[in-house]
Parts: structure tokens; sequence; C-alpha cells
């Protein structure tokens, strides 16, 4: 349970733990919704590079953020995204819903 | 098939021992000598139930007294994993003793939750199909869940590299093999 949270203007890039289950993703939800409204974030990105598990309970955490941010006109997108959890959010249909990168794009 | 070994866990329905369930699960199997992947497939999907459990079976009372001040508690109450080992084939039950479900059917389909609110995707039986080869769900109104779900964990893998080698040991002079 050691996300680190980087904002940069109104960029937020989450470092998302090793595991997201259900007890990681609601503590996270709530630290997340909290920055997000304190630092006006208009962008959100999670980064996976050191996740590798994750569950149903994780998938709804992005769902929700996306729903939240959309309502604000914001965006979520995902980066380093290894093929087990890009397996994940396809099952979800999560990468219908957002961006998805295998590394970070540039710019960013 | 004949049952060749078994564990059986109990454990209170608290979310930090969600990861406690799946990493035990993930070790007894390790017995079967399984792949990184067929091994993070079964914690996805133990993972699923165990929440499952927690949030939906144990959860619901709470809701639906509606007292605020105990909305964010959870009764605790206890979860059974039951692991069998049947030739290559593991097999998980998860049991709970909670509120049961009304429509097993609706609660299986994908996108399905009865608890939009907590951020949930509807997904918990979408995964654990997805990611084990059978999936049952027995459950009784008020009286609880019992979730079954089994993988077969397949070895041809390792059996094609001991082949591989005992050839090599053969070329090298080996007369017999090391087992």
């Amino acid at each position: 349970m050691d996300s680190v949270f980087t904002i940069t203007g109104t960029v937020m890039r989450i470092h998302l733990p090793a595991e997201i289950d259900h007890h990681v993703s609601e503590q996270l939800c709530g630290q997340i919704d909290r920055l997000v409204q304190r630092k006006h974030i208009r962008c959100i990105l999670f980064d996976f590079a050191d996740t590798t598990f994750m569950d149903s309970a994780g998938a709804g955490m992005l769902i929700g953020r996306y729903k939240t941010m959309r309502f604000m006109g914001g965006t979520v997108m995902a980066v380093n995204v290894g093929q087990r959890m890009e397996r994940l959010l396809a099952l979800a249909g999560i990468n219908k819903i957002m961006d998805i990168y295998e590394t970070v794009p540039s710019g960013l | 098939m004949m049952c060749q070994n078994e564990m059986r866990l109990e454990f209170d329905s608290r979310s930090c021992n969600e990861s406690f369930a799946r990493v035990a699960v993930a070790a007894f199997m390790t017995q079967l000598n399984p792949t990184l992947e067929e091994v993070a497939d079964v914690k996805t999907a133990v993972s699923e139930a165990v929440t499952n459990s927690i949030i939906h079976a144990y959860g619901e009372p709470f809701k639906r007294t509606q007292l605020r001040s105990l909305q964010e508690e959870r009764c605790v109450e206890k979860i059974e994993i039951t692991c069998r080992i049947c030739g290559n084939v593991l097999e998980v039950e998860v049991r709970d003793t909670g509120c049961g479900i009304a429509d097993v059917k609706r609660a299986m389909e994908p996108m399905f939750t009865t608890r939009a609110e907590c951020d949930r995707a509807g997904m918990g039986f979408a995964f654990m199909e997805a990611f084990m080869d059978t999936l049952e769900v027995d459950s009784k109104l008020g009286k609880g869940t019992t979730v079954r779900m089994s993988k077969r964990i397949a070895r041809e893998n390792t059996a094609h590299l001991e082949t591989a080698s005992a050839e090599r040991r053969r070329a090298d002079g080996w007369n017999t093999p090391l087992r």
C-alpha cells in the first residue's frame, strides 16, 4: 500500500501498488477523490508499472474514477500496462473507456 | 477422480484477509507445478469469491437497516475455503453463511451489481468464469453461498521438459534415469 501521487499542474500520476484488491482499492479511492477535489485535477494517469495483481475491485475503482473525471470534463489514462493487466482491463471493458498505453506516452 | 490432497481454511471476513486467502490457495497449488499465469488466474478468482463474501454476503444487513453510522462497518463472520487436488485439477470452494443471493443467474451477469455506489464493477463472477475452467454457485437466501470452481493445471509443459532432460542425460552417457 505505498502508492505515490505525483501532481504536475492538473495532471495526477498514481503509482499503483503491486496488488490492487478490494482492501487496497477502497483506501485508494478515498485518497484519489480527496486529491482530485483539492488540487483541481483534470487528468489522472494510473501507472501500472509495479502492479502484478488486480481483481474486479480494482476495475471498479478505475471505472469509478473514470465516471467522476468525465463528469468534470477530465480524462483518465492507464500507462505501463503489462500483458496480464491488459487482459484484465480488456475483460472488464476498460479498454473501451480509457486510453491504455504500454509505456508512458511522450509529453506527459 | 479421487481427491489426493485437501486443505481447509477458515478466517474472518475482513478485507485485509483477501490477500492472505489468495496467497494461501496459491501456495497450496504449487504442488501441481503450475505456470505463473495459472497461479495468477487462480489468485484472481479466489480474490473475487472472497471479496464477494465480505462485501455482499456479510455487508448487506447494514445497508438494509439504513443506519448511516453502521454503513461503513460490516459484520465479521467466517469464510471457509476448501481446496482439493484431484489428479491435475485444482478445486476451490469458498463458503460463507451470509445473506445469500436472490437471483444467482442475474448476479452472474457481467456488469450486474447491487453495489454500484461502492465502485463495484459487477465483474466478480465474470472474472471467476474467465480465469477458472468451471464455476458453480450454490446459494440459499439467508443461509449462505458456496462458490465451487476448478481449474486443470496443465502439467504437459514440465512433462515435456522432463523428457528433454532425460534425453539429454542419456545423450551425456547416463544409462539410468535419475528417478
